[in-house]
Order: C-alpha cells, then structure tokens, then sequence
C-alpha cells in the first residue's frame, strides 16, 4: 500500500472534482435513456417519432454509459490515483483541462449525433468520422499526461492500479483507431473500409475489449487502489495482481470471436476466442478473490462501511459474470444464449452489478477527499445501495428468464419436427420480462438521483466549515 | 486454516516484502521503468488481435468460393445502396441480425445459412448481434412490396404482436441523388467494384424516389444473390 509523502504535493483536486460530478450527471443521463428504450420495447407507441426512435436512441443509452459515464470515471480516477500514487501532481495541468472540455464536447456531439441518425452503423463505436478523430486526440491527450505524470514520479515503483490504467489507455487506443478506418463520404456520413466477415471479426475485436478494457481493466485499476484505501488494509496478493494483471492484457484480446461463433465466421477463429474465453475464469477470478481477500480479517467492516459495501459487492458481481461469459461462450450454449436477451442481461451484470457499483464506491470516496467532508447522508448511501442491487438484480433475472425463453422457444418443434412457434409468438412472451427489465431500470435510475443529490448536499455543507461538526 | 496458509505462501504473502526487493525479477524491473512497461504491454495485448485478424485477409478459405452458377453476388444499386443506408441510420441492425446460423430451426425459419461471400460488399457489415424482431438475412422476395410498405409504416398494422418502432417518415424524404454518386465512389476506394456506368446511372436510378422505396428495394434483395446446391457443405 502507498502511504501518504511527508509532504503533500500541490495534486490538481479541481480537475477529479470536476470529472467525477460529470460521471454522476452522464450516469443518470446514460441510465435515463436506457430506461426509456427499455420502456420502449414494452410498450412501443413510446417510439415517439424518427429522432427518439428506439434505433437511435440506442447507441445514444450505450455511449453515453460507456463513453460519458465511464470515460469520466475512468479520467477522474486516473487522474486521482496516478497522483496520489506517484506523489506527484499531474504533468500537465492545461492538458487536463484539454482532456476535460474535449471529452465533454465529444459527449455533446454524440448527443446530437444519435437522434439525427448519423452513424457509422459499428456497436458502441456508431460516432461518425470527425467525432471519432477528436475522440482519438483527446483519449492520446489524456494517455500521455497520465504517462508523463508516472515519468516523474516521486516513488520507486509504479503502483498495480496504474498499471491497469495504463494497460487500458494503450489498448483503447489499438482498438478504436482500428475499428473506426472508414471512407467519408460527407462530415456525417462514411463507410468502414472493411466489409463483411473482416468488419465482423474486427468490430467483435473491438467490441468485446471495449467490456475487456475500458469497462474490465481501467475499472480494475479503480477497484485495486479504492479497495485498499476504503477499507485501509494492503491488497491481498503482490502476486496475484501481476498474475492478474498479465493474463489479463494478454488474454482478453483474443475474446471478440466468441460473438461470432457459427456465423460466416471460420470455425477456427470463434473456438479460438472460446478456448481462450474459458482460460479466463482464471486470471479474472485471481483478480476477484484478490479484492475480496483484502477484507480478510476485517469484514466487519462491510457492517458500517457503506461505501466499502458498493466496492466489495462489486467484486461479487464482477466474479459472477466473468463466470457467465465464458459459459456463454461455450458452443452449445452460445448457440442458444446468442441473439437473445441473455446476452443483454449479461452486459447488464457486468455494467450495473461491476462497473457502476465500483464506481459509486469509488465516487463516494472521492467526493469525501475532495471536498474534505464525510459524506452528507450515510443513510442515504444505504439506501442508494439497496435500491440499486435490488434494480440490478431485477434486471438480471428478467433478462435471464426471457433470453433462455426465447432461444428454446425459437428451437422448439412439435410432433411433427415443425417449428413450435411463430416469431411473433416468442415477442409477445416476452412482454412481462420487459416491463420488469423497465422497472430495474427505474429503480437503478432513482438511485442515481439520489446519490446526485447526497453529493449536492455534501459539496454544499463543504462550504460551511463547521456543518460536519454541528450534525456530529 | 492450514489450506489458507498454503495459499498464502504461494501467493506470497509470507514472503518479506524487503527480500522481495532484493529479488531482481523482469517484472521488478518493469515496475520502475514506465517506457518499459509501455512497451510490453503494446506488445502483449496485440499479439490476440493479429492471431486472430490478420489471417483472415490472406487465407483464402476465409470466403467461400461460389461455382458460376452459383455467384451472382453483385454491388447494391443505387435505390438498394440508399435504402441500405436508411437501414444503417435508423440502427435495423439492433434488432435484425443478418446471420443466419446453420442449426436446423434457424434453417426452418428463415432460409439456408448465411455465407462470408453474401456479405462481402457489406461496409460496415450488417450481421448484427440481436434478434428483437427476426432475421433478415434472406428477407428477399419473401413478402410484396406492398406488404413491406405497409409493414415499415406501421407494423402493428400486419403483426400485432410487434414492438417495432412506425417508420411511416421515410415516405416522406425524398432522395438526394448528388449523394448516391458520391457514396459509390467511396465505396468503390475501399474494393467494391462499381463501375463508371454504375456513377453515371447513380442518380437516375434513385431519382423522385423516397427513402421508403429504397429500403424496401434494399430488404426485397436480401438474401437473393446465391443459388445454393442442394446438400452441398459451404462451411468445411
């Protein structure tokens, strides 16, 4: 564990400030029009005209969770933890700042982007050209103060949380630079210069590491230095985390193909990417006892600690589903589970149970440094917490049922070997399970609101220097 | 407790953080040189993606080969090029996969199973990873034009049972033809083999057209551009 320098340095607190209060607003943003569409698909006369269509409100739900909420997380956290953990303050402060306002610009475009239809038609990479040019320079701006940052750092060795910052900063790069090649044609119209089976396998590529990486290994990086500091215990293993870390970057690449396994794909490549799939219930579980074993010893902790609560149960979560994906990618069950809900309440185990709740975690620690206050409501937090593991668990279990309902419904045949079921039928059977995937949604969203609101109120009580003491 | 102090040695745990410092490991050494560490982790996380990708451009199994009778596989005309485009813009691809697996109920369904070769003119391709609504890889020719039409303006109308979104608008755009020369051009940079006739005829082909027409021209073809054998393996 890093201790504090004798010294603190003059850490830039602004810019974390900063980026983590967007992460909250683009999270209740991000979730808000996930629990529309959701809404949509129960009830589709909710598809109001052509610009908040459920097919272009779609890439506008998953962007901005992945790319606004997640993207401000990751740079707020990064930002924090590489100084803390360094001893330094950031490289540069004006290109933070740089790395700010450009990444909200982005955010902005995409904003206005989706509901116009301008997209380049590749999942969770749909911007079109000129944004994904910004995109890239902002992202190599935020890499290389990072770097610079770790460059000119105080201490001897570099800290495990950097490394998986780090590790994600470098394949992202890889990965979106790759998979957004196109032809323009106007600023708001282009085509991948890759067709068919090659787009396929790229895109997968693509689209699997943007879960591998920039969802897994930056939010891991979260999770090795709030864990540890929430709970003021060492992490668990220096061994495990190096094993963690390596089979990690190495593993995860291979992974994309298993989204295509029986498709025009070669065979080849998708058992590839499930063979490799299955070896990483290793490295990730390594990753998860790792974080959780830090509490041994001082679990009761978790019985007051409602902030160590979100990080630790986000390690259960992240256990669970880095169980389910390589399940999943097993052939007999992908040739069920693919093209269903399964598959949607999977991503949904990983991001609301795993990424969001590390982040809250993380959020709710951070605001507390930043601002120099305990947080405004502990009972706020709790309940915050319940009601978004109750909303996460309802998700899951709607998404679990209707996924496997609709791949047997879809295979099932009658005494005669004729397919049981028409299409329509199998859609209508899963009317319940989207409305009850809507109301997790509500429930997940309320608890934004309310976490909104704690970190309101205890940014406000900050500036009145003797509120903490007069509510103690 | 035994199991969990063996564990504890293997992970070591017990070994003395100071001897562990004397150790000079690669990974110690990494850890306190960032330029190094930069570069073993360019190289490690590339080496899954080039296994994977790159053979893919030079093996020539990746796409089938079609006998003559078989391959009539063409370049979208310019009204199919369009409405291919409408098909991208509204994100059809969220909830139409355009893959159709080789299990036997899939084949039932919606048709013989997809080949690379149908979608090698594809950019981006249009596979898709969800099946909300049905496949539409060989939607072609399964259902009129007026049927289509009507669907896409409100699908409730035909399938009750539906929760697609209406799309009646798109009878109300009409086509920019300057754009569909344009496009083929692009197109035509990264490999599809259009040809001058194909830009001079682009216009005129989608000419007092709407996007409604195009995107029914655009699912009329799907599907349609392979005459398979019967019983013939295309996977091997």
């Amino acid at each position: 564990m890093v201790g504090n320098p004798p010294e603190t340095p003059n850490y830039n607190l602004t810019i974390i400030k900063a980026f983590a209060v967007c992460a909250v607003v683009y999270f209740i943003v991000g979730a808000l029009v996930g629990d529309i569409i959701a809404w949509q698909l129960s009830f589709p006369s909710l598809n109001l005209n052509e610009y908040l269509s459920f097919g272009r409100l779609r890439p506008l739900h998953t962007n901005a969770v992945i790319f606004a909420f997640g993207g401000c997380t990751l740079m707020a956290t990064a930002f924090y933890v590489v100084q803390r953990t360094c001893a330094v303050p950031l490289w540069s402060n004006k290109l933070a700042w740089f790395t700010f306002w450009g990444w909200n610009l982005i955010i902005v475009s995409a904003v206005v982007s989706f509901p116009m239809g301008w997209t380049q038609g590749k999942e969770y990479a749909e911007l079109e050209w000129p944004i994904d040019i910004a995109i890239a320079v902002v992202w190599l701006s935020y890499m290389f103060n990072f770097i610079m940052t770790i460059a000119n750092r105080k201490v001897s060795h570099i800290y495990v949380a950097n490394w998986f910052f780090l590790g994600m900063m470098i394949m992202i790069t890889y990965l979106h630079v790759v998979n957004s090649l196109a032809i323009p044609v106007t600023m708001t119209k282009s085509y991948s210069i890759f067709s068919g089976v090659h787009d396929a396998m790229i895109q997968w590529w693509w689209g699997h590491n943007a879960v591998g990486f920039f969802l897994t290994a930056g939010f891991l990086g979260i999770m090795y230095y709030f864990i540890p500091k929430q709970a003021d215990l060492p992490i668990y293993s220096y061994r495990l985390s190096v094993l963690h870390f390596w089979a990690l970057m190495f593993g995860y690449v291979w992974l994309g193909a298993h989204h295509l396994q029986y498709t025009a794909l070669p065979d080849w490549a998708g058992s590839l990417g499930a063979a490799v799939s299955i070896a990483m219930i290793i490295p990730s579980w390594g990753g998860a006892v790792n974080g959780l074993m830090t509490l041994s010893g001082a679990w009761h902790k978790l019985r007051d600690d409602y902030v160590l609560r979100f990080l630790v149960v986000s390690l259960a979560f992240y256990a669970m589903s880095t169980f389910e994906g390589p399940v999943m990618s097993l052939k007999t069950v992908n040739a069920l589970s693919h093209y269903t809900d399964w598959t949607i309440g999977h991503v949904h185990s990983g991001a609301l149970g795993w990424v969001v709740m590390v982040s809250v975690g993380a959020i709710y620690h951070l605001v507390t440094r930043l601002w120099g206050r305990e947080i405004y409501s502990v009972g706020l937090v709790n309940t915050h917490f319940w009601i978004h593991t109750i909303g996460t668990v309802i998700y899951i279990c709607a998404m679990w049922v209707s996924g496997i309902m609709q791949g047997l419904m879809w295979r099932a045949t009658d005494d005669y070997g004729n397919l049981a079921y028409t299409f329509a039928e199998t859609v209508v059977a899963m009317h319940p399970y989207y409305v009850l995937r809507s109301i997790g949604g509500v429930l997940v969203l309320l608890g934004a609101l309310i976490m909104l609101y704690n970190i309101i109120m205890t940014i406000r009580t900050a500036g009145q220097p003797n509120a903490a003491a007069a509510r103690a | 407790m035994g199991l969990g102090r063996f564990i504890g040695t293997l992970l070591g745990r017990s070994i003395d953080p100071q001897k562990r410092r004397e150790r000079k490991s690669f990974q110690e050494s990494l850890e306190k040189n960032i330029w190094g560490f930069i570069i073993m982790i360019a190289i490690v996380v590339s080496i899954g993606g080039i296994v994977e990708i790159v053979p893919l451009f030079y093996l020539d199994n990746t796409i089938e080969k079609l006998t003559k009778e078989e391959d009539s596989i063409r370049p979208y005309t310019a009204l199919e090029l369009e409405g291919r485009d409408v098909y991208i813009r509204e994100g059809c691809y969220l909830c139409h996969s355009q893959m159709i697996r080789p299990f036997r109920d899939e084949m039932e369904r919606y048709g013989h199973y997809s080949l690379a070769a149908e979608s090698k003119f594809d950019h981006p391709f249009q596979w898709g990873s969800k099946r909300t609504g049905p496949d539409l890889a060989r939607v072609g020719g399964k259902y009129s034009n007026e049927w289509q039409v009507q669907h896409l303006r409100a699908p409730r109308s035909l399938v009750p049972e539906s929760v697609m979104p209406n799309y009646a608008f798109l009878e109300n755009h009409k086509l920019d033809g300057a754009l569909t020369e344009q496009k083929m051009r692009a197109l035509a940079v990264v490999g599809v083999p259009y040809s001058d006739a194909d830009f001079s005829g682009a216009a005129a082909g989608v000419d007092g057209k709407t996007e409604m027409d195009a995107l029914v021209a655009y699912l009329q073809v799907l599907g349609t551009m392979v005459k398979f054998e019967k019983g013939k393996d295309y996977r091997e």
